[in-house]
């Protein structure tokens, strides 16, 4: 029988293939609506294949109008919309809000206050990260650390429910102070949770650290130098995964910090397992935050006193003396009087520097309050950050930026 | 006997149940509702401790989070819906297969909150027919539960071998 | 650090900025058409290469300069902020050259202070909105623009249709009770915020 012999030359088939397919660019669109996305972002991006070559982020579908919404009530009545910016750390928006207006009008509050809000801004914190640290192994396909990580934010929700009265959206900093007083018995509650926090934290730590699958999906992926970062405007554990040596609670310290000690992580390589150990180790150092000003927690009165026409007195003395009626229905009626000025101040946030940038025009209500939201800056790397990258890289990139779309689109 | 309960008595019937199919239908539903969150804001967070251990919204049989519209029964919408989002709430609502439920979850998804706004949607009941608001900012897992519990219970009083029978009440989006 | 010797040098090299009223950090007023290469020379030469915030303030419809651009700058060596104010020059369209080319983060501040203000970036790469959506014919940061809103359609006309919704101004009745803080006691008591109906406007029967 005859056969018949055929030569074909593999590489033309290859570059035929190439070249058909050369201008032929896929448009995906993932989101607004995706469970890997942490709340409502869209991206338009564009594949040649599996990689990604174009990347457009659309924001905006939670934007809820709280700029124009604070020029129409007073600074305590806008306290409630604060918390629904990072609503993971709802108590650390409250802080930075309440020391905003507080520096504008000039009023100092007394020790006892401060260590009240650097402990609850430290117990946010950890209750962020923790959140954070769990999607982000879920994102990565790890459901379990989802779970533990909950189980340890259930507690701190108890706690915060005995000082505020709400799980979380707690609303509770009031211009010149707080608005109650710590219960009893609450600070050695506090401070039980924060010695069973470390075990849990191993056993998170344990099922992702060194998991093989876990490095091999974050290590090297979404890397952004000191430059870029700086170029950016990124703040927060993805600005000090990259290798700034920036925490405003150290260059900058606010409500006392300075009289802690506590270390900063700074990461080397800016990529995801870097932002990922960044934010593990900060909840470590919170904890020690935590036990020094339990450990030193003073005495004394939980609002200024002395701000006359800010913070409303004590509910015994309204109800018995002259002065103290008026100065409360002013204060509720026309809202806390603020001189005239301007004022930013940021906070370190568990996401990064939450700003608030206050004009004020005299009186109860301010004249223009501008939120700068830590996620909204450190979102507009993506479009730069994610061409290059897979298709499945997506979401450990997402998931490592740690942004919450309350606060980008406010 | 009620009507819409499952009776059955062994010894008269041996082994065979003797009951409506409405019964049937509504308590096969009712126990496995699969719901598609549609997290948008701080209510998420709530749905999502519901759904992790401490609430275990697994014991309603409802810890099967389909985000995919196709495979759910019952969309939750937990947050703030701005009028640049509405088109894409609708939209999902539409992908789901009949029967499907509504549950505005938050005082935002039910009458806008407090975000009395220009781009605030006043309600999602605007664009979808809901059955069953919660209330509170965000509610509890508790408030959440007992308001899945409300709609198993609306569910089961349902004339469901009638809908079966009826075309879709609402005019799709999505063919 | 910034101290006097800083700022007068500051102000004898560039002459053509002035020192505002300050009470946190220091405040300088630079005209538009100088802002970029101040900027440049602020990132290169005085390391604040951190732009922290880039937004605007409308000063009402009655003031001589509307429109006024303020960005925040902070240096890492000097561990300080600096807040820079920009005037808009026109009233009616509003135009400040844009800072993209500086600092990389200005590109989504400045798409946001437009789709609010409606203030111009001259020379962004792609000045769109970014938080309302594309076709929203109005910007809400404006002091004439009501907290409620204005009607509009709907952005999905197709949702529109079927559902019969669309962008309707929110009840205001019940709202915020502010008082505007100014008048006798009468009239400075807190009011619902309802812009849709006053007691100044006939009822309709």
């Amino acid at each position: 029988m005859s056969t018949t012999t055929k030569e074909i030359q593999v590489g033309d088939i290859g570059a035929r293939a190439a070249a058909h397919s050369e201008n032929e660019r896929m448009a995906l669109n993932v989101g607004p609506s995706h469970p890997t996305t942490h709340g409502v972002l869209r991206l338009m991006m564009e594949l040649d294949g599996d990689v990604i070559t174009k990347c457009d982020p659309v924001l905006g579908y939670l934007h809820r109008g709280d700029e124009k919404i604070a020029e129409n009530m007073t600074y305590n009545q806008f306290v409630p919309y604060t918390d629904r910016l990072d609503y993971l750390a709802p108590l650390a928006n409250n802080v930075a809000y309440a020391l905003t207006v507080e520096k504008l009008a000039g009023v100092k509050v007394p020790p006892r206050c401060e260590a009240i809000r650097v402990l609850v801004c430290e117990m946010a914190r950890i209750s962020s990260h923790l959140l954070g640290m769990g999607v982000f192994g879920m994102d990565a396909g790890a459901w379990t650390p989802f779970m533990y990580t909950f189980t340890e934010r259930e507690k701190l929700y108890t706690l915060f429910e005995e000082l505020t009265g709400a799980r979380f959206t707690t609303s509770y900093t009031r211009i010149g102070g707080v608005a109650r007083d710590i219960p009893e018995g609450w600070l050695p509650c506090v401070e039980k949770f924060c010695d069973q926090l470390p075990k849990a934290i191993d056993e998170v730590e344990k099922l992702l650290t060194r998991n093989r699958i876990f490095l091999d999906r974050t290590e090297g992926i979404g890397a952004i130098s000191k430059e870029q970062a700086i170029a950016y405007g990124i703040t927060g554990p993805n600005l000090r995964a990259s290798g700034v040596d920036l925490d405003l609670r150290k260059d900058k310290p606010y409500s006392g910090y300075d009289q802690y000690e506590f270390d900063v992580p700074i990461g080397t390589k800016g990529d995801c397992y870097d932002r990922y150990l960044v934010r593990i180790e900060e909840v470590r150092q919170s904890i020690l935050i935590i036990k020094q000003v339990i450990a030193n927690f003073p005495g004394g009165l939980w609002y200024a006193e002395d701000a006359k026409k800010i913070f409303a007195p004590p509910k015994e003395k309204i109800m018995s003396s002259m002065e103290e009626l008026i100065q409360n229905f002013m204060i509720v009626t026309e809202g806390p009087q603020v001189p005239p000025g301007e004022m930013y101040f940021e906070a370190e946030n568990p996401k990064g520097a939450l700003g608030f940038y206050l004009v004020s025009r005299g009186g109860g209500v301010p004249y223009r309050l501008k939120i700068r939201a830590p996620s909204f800056c450190n979102l507009s790397i993506l479009e730069d950050l994610v061409p290059g990258h897979m298709l499945s890289d997506i979401t450990v990139i997402l998931g490592s930026l740690d942004f919450v779309m309350g606060e980008c689109d406010r | 006997m009620i009507s819409s309960e499952v009776g059955y008595n062994s010894k008269v019937e041996g082994e065979v149940i003797v009951t409506k199919a409405d019964a049937v239908i509504n308590w096969i539903r009712k126990h496995s509702v699969w719901p598609m969150p549609m997290g948008l804001a701080c209510c998420a967070i709530e749905l999502m401790a519901s759904a992790a251990s401490r609430y275990d919204i697994s014991r309603f049989g409802m810890e099967v989070m389909r985000f995919s519209p196709r495979q759910s029964d019952c969309m939750i919408v937990a947050g703030t819906v701005t009028y640049k989002m509405a088109e894409v709430v609708r939209r999902i609502y539409d992908q789901m297969g009949d029967p499907k439920w509504v549950v505005a979850m938050g005082a935002c998804a039910s009458t806008g909150g407090m975000y009395r706004s220009y781009a605030v949607m006043q309600g999602v009941d605007t664009i979808v027919p809901v059955d069953v608001y919660v209330s509170g900012c965000p509610p509890r897992p508790e408030a959440l539960l007992d308001a899945m519990m409300k709609l198993q219970d609306k569910i089961g009083r349902e004339p469901a071998v009638k809908n079966l029978t009826q075309t879709a009440k609402s005019p799709d989006l999505v063919g | 650090m910034i101290d006097n010797d800083f700022v007068s040098s500051l102000l004898k090299r560039f002459s053509f900025l002035s020192l505002r009223h300050q009470l946190d950090c220091l405040t300088l007023a630079c005209p538009p058409n100088e802002v970029v290469d101040f900027a440049k020379h602020l990132r290169d030469e005085e390391t604040f290469d951190l732009l922290v915030d880039l937004t605007a303030i409308d000063h009402g419809e009655t003031a001589d300069t509307r429109f006024s651009v303020v960005l925040h700058l902070y240096s890492l060596i000097h561990r300080s902020y600096l807040r820079i104010h920009v005037d808009c020059p026109d009233n009616d369209s509003p135009e400040v050259p844009s800072l993209n080319g500086v600092f990389p983060a200005a590109n989504w501040h400045e798409r946001e202070t437009y789709d609010m203000f409606g203030i111009q970036f001259s020379g962004h790469p792609d000045l769109r909105r970014i938080l309302m959506w594309d076709e929203y014919p109005y910007f809400p940061l404006r002091k004439e623009f009501p907290l409620a809103g204005i009607d509009v359609p709907l952005p999905a006309a197709d949702v529109a249709e079927v559902t019969g919704a669309e962008v309707d101004p929110a009840p205001m009745m019940g709202g915020p009770f502010v008082s505007p803080g100014t008048g006798r006691m009468s009239e400075s008591e807190p009011r619902a915020k309802d812009e849709s109906w006053t007691e100044e406007t006939i009822k309709q029967s």
